[in-house]
């Protein structure tokens, strides 16, 4: 187990430093920091000892490894557009974002598999084929439209949920929630069903096909020749065994929810980093591109090393030391 | 004579598929008595399985059971609601299945296996189940079982496995037991320990055995009497040293190997030429018509039904005539 942790943790170590490479390209060979930074006025001479100043002139390596040095200590320099260190910028806007995926993650959770479990168990019935209908439109309409779409129904024609923005916020300090004000609520809604609703059908599938063939195991066969009740066999036996892989690939899809967030982050101007990602992309606003593209490098590897220590947990057969006495 | 525990009447399970109906067996009359082993043997594809799983009311949709009768010590079950039907799996009669490796859920421990499918019929606390628990996975002789019974399955071998699924098999003491050919998957070092455990562990407690196999030997030493099918009916029926010693049904002493054949040295042991014939296309008459050495006319048209020619033998054959029957 700690051995499987640690060769874990040292790929995702690698991936990290791969994308810090990428992040340093960008960084240093995307225009020019100092022509950024200062005004077109500035002397040339004034220019070149700022250059050096800032170690600009130093081998790639080791403006490499103080790149690297810096993000560890989380220094992603500062913003050519709001003068502000991005990291605090940031940090200022990931909570919106956070909220939001995860608002999204639960609906998408909770929605799959409980979608996918039915449309498994009652595969003949009519509503089944409507959802599995309804789930063919979610996959293949973009998440713009959707989220246009919702607008236009929700905000405009019946007027009950606001169309844009995060309502009022309350500052706990570190972390300023729209969770906690009923506009702030309000606002969730929209995007966060925007967000879900391809990462809902993802699941639903996913869940409905594992469930399925589950279903058709042996030991599913054995369960029902011991007797055990229909709802043991379906909501113990079978879902158990479905969820293992459901977990993988929903834990990487968490992922994939804060990226995807861009989009509905733009649609609904939710204040939250993917906004920022895109207004930054529109002045080449370099350290939060690099910034941000690091970010989103972490949750992806925190996520993909999360599920695999929860796959383990789960399925005993990783488990080479786990039980009594493996014979 | 004493009621019989299981009768089987003319229970025939077809399958509606895109070209027509398939019958995958047909008109099965059997009985078993309280505590007796009968072993059911037979090529592949005669179905057995199928005729295991029509008696415990698992039949695939779209199969289904298009007539006949189960009946348990008298009583109708083949048409019972699907919830009185499942009280009967598990607790009246016990299933176990080919592969071990399989049968077991993997993410379950033994313990929760074993303790859920006791407490799904019988009355018990946790505790109770799962002290009962231990001593069943000492009577089916897996060593140290008070501390195996929290591992995993795949923390046991193959044999080992097949014991915990005897275990989980009669759990609740039911009636009778259908093995469907218990042993085929496991190591063949193991497979008489197998069968010996299963057989030892149902007298004891009285239970009755259908024993499916394809291993004649196994049956010889195990069965009171034996089932021989061909393409979904039975061949023939009877007591297992009668039906060795004297074949009734050609298939059946071809199955023994015993048929000489013209031109050949007498002791030779022939196979029998051909194969069984595919579901959809069983000859009209006697099923085995083109493979029978001792074909008549009177086969390719009539199917000779199960007659009992000899006071406890039945066999389908047009070789005994019904005025031989007692
Ligand atoms: N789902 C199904 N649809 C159609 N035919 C089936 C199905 N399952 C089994 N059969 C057929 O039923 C027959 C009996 O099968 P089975 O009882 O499994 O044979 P055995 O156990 O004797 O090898 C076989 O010919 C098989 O092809
Ligand atoms: S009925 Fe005819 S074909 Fe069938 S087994 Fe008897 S002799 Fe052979
Ligand atoms: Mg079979």
């Amino acid at each position: 187990m700690l051995a499987f942790i640690i060769r874990r943790l040292a790929q995702s170590v690698l991936v990290m430093l791969f994308v810090a490479l990428i992040a340093f390209v960008i960084f240093r060979y995307v225009g020019d920091p100092i022509a950024s930074m200062v005004g077109v006025e500035t002397r040339l001479e004034d220019q070149e000892i700022m250059r050096d100043r800032l170690g600009l002139n130093d081998p790639a390596v080791i403006q490499f490894l103080r790149f690297v040095g810096n993000a560890m200590q989380g220094e992603f320099g500062i913003s050519y557009r709001l003068q502000q260190p991005v990291t605090e910028l940031i940090l200022s806007r990931l909570p919106a974002t956070i909220e939001l995926a995860f608002a999204s993650a639960m609906i998408a959770l909770v929605f799959g598999v409980v979608l996918g479990v039915f449309t498994a168990l009652k595969p003949k019935s009519l509503l089944s084929g409507a959802v599995m209908s309804a789930s063919l439109i979610g996959v293949s309409l973009p998440t713009f439209l959707i989220g246009i779409g919702l607008i236009y129904i929700f905000s405009v024609e019946l007027g009950w949920l606001p169309s844009f923005g995060r309502g009022e916020v309350v500052d706990l300090g570190w972390w300023r929630t729209g969770l906690l004000t009923e506009t702030g609520l309000k606002s969730l809604i929209l995007p966060a069903i925007t967000l879900s609703l391809f990462q809902l059908t993802l699941i639903m599938r996913l869940v409905r096909a594992e469930m399925l063939e589950v279903l058709r195991t042996e030991y599913i066969r054995f369960a029902r020749a011991r007797g055990l009740t229909q709802r043991a066999i379906n909501f113990g036996h079978a879902l158990k065994n479905t969820l293992v892989p459901v977990i993988t690939i929903t834990g990487l899809q968490l992922g994939s929810v804060i990226a995807f967030a861009i989009v509905t982050e733009t649609v609904f101007q939710w204040p939250g980093v993917g906004s920022l990602f895109i207004t930054s992309v529109q002045v080449v606003d370099v350290p939060v591109m690099a910034a941000y593209l690091m970010f989103i490098a972490l949750v992806f590897v925190l996520i993909n090393l999360v599920v695999d220590i929860l796959y383990f947990v789960v399925d005993p057969r990783l488990r080479v030391d786990g039980g009594s006495s493996g014979k | 004579m004493t009621e019989p525990l299981l009768s089987v009447r003319g229970l025939t399970v077809e399958f509606p598929t895109r070209h027509g109906i398939l019958t995958a067996v047909e008109d099965i009359d059997l009985d078993i008595m309280p505590g007796e082993v009968l072993g059911m043997v037979g090529e592949s594809g005669a179905g057995k399985s199928m005729t295991g799983n029509a008696i415990i009311g698992l039949i695939e949709p779209p199969g289904r059971i298009a007539r006949g009768e189960v009946l348990l010590k008298g009583q109708r079950i083949d048409n019972l609601p699907p919830d009185e039907m499942r009280a009967i799996r598990g607790r009246r009669i016990g299933m176990i299945f080919q592969d071990p490796l399989t049968s077991l859920n993997p993410l379950y421990r033994i313990s929760d296996q074993l303790v859920e499918t006791i407490r799904t019929h019988l009355p018990l606390s946790r505790d109770a189940a799962l002290k009962r628990a231990i001593g069943l996975l000492d009577d089916v002789g897996i060593p140290d079982a008070a501390r195996r019974i929290d591992d995993y399955p795949h923390q046991f071998s193959g044999g080992m496995r097949q014991r915990v699924v005897i275990a989980l098999a009669l759990c609740a003491e039911p009636d009778l037991v259908i093995a469907d050919e218990p042993t085929t998957a496991l190591d063949v070092s193991v497979q008489a320990q197998i069968i010996e455990v299963m057989k030892q562990l149902c007298a004891e407690r009285g239970a009755a055995i259908l024993l499916v196999t394809h291993d004649m030997g196994v049956i010889a030493e195990t069965a009171d009497r034996v089932a021989v099918m061909y393409a979904g009916r039975i061949a023939e029926i009877g007591p297992v040293r009668d039906v060795i010693k004297h074949a009734m049904h050609p298939y059946t002493a071809g199955l023994m190997g015993a048929i000489p054949r013209l031109g050949e040295n007498l002791d030779r042991l022939s196979q029998i030429p051909g194969a069984m014939p595919r579901l959809s296309a069983i000859p009209q008459g006697c099923a085995f018509n083109p493979r029978c050495p001792r074909v008549m006319d009177r086969c390719r048209v009539d199917r000779p039904g199960l007659l009992e020619p000899v006071p406890g033998r039945r066999v389908a054959c047009w070789l005994y005539p019904e005025e031989a029957q007692a």
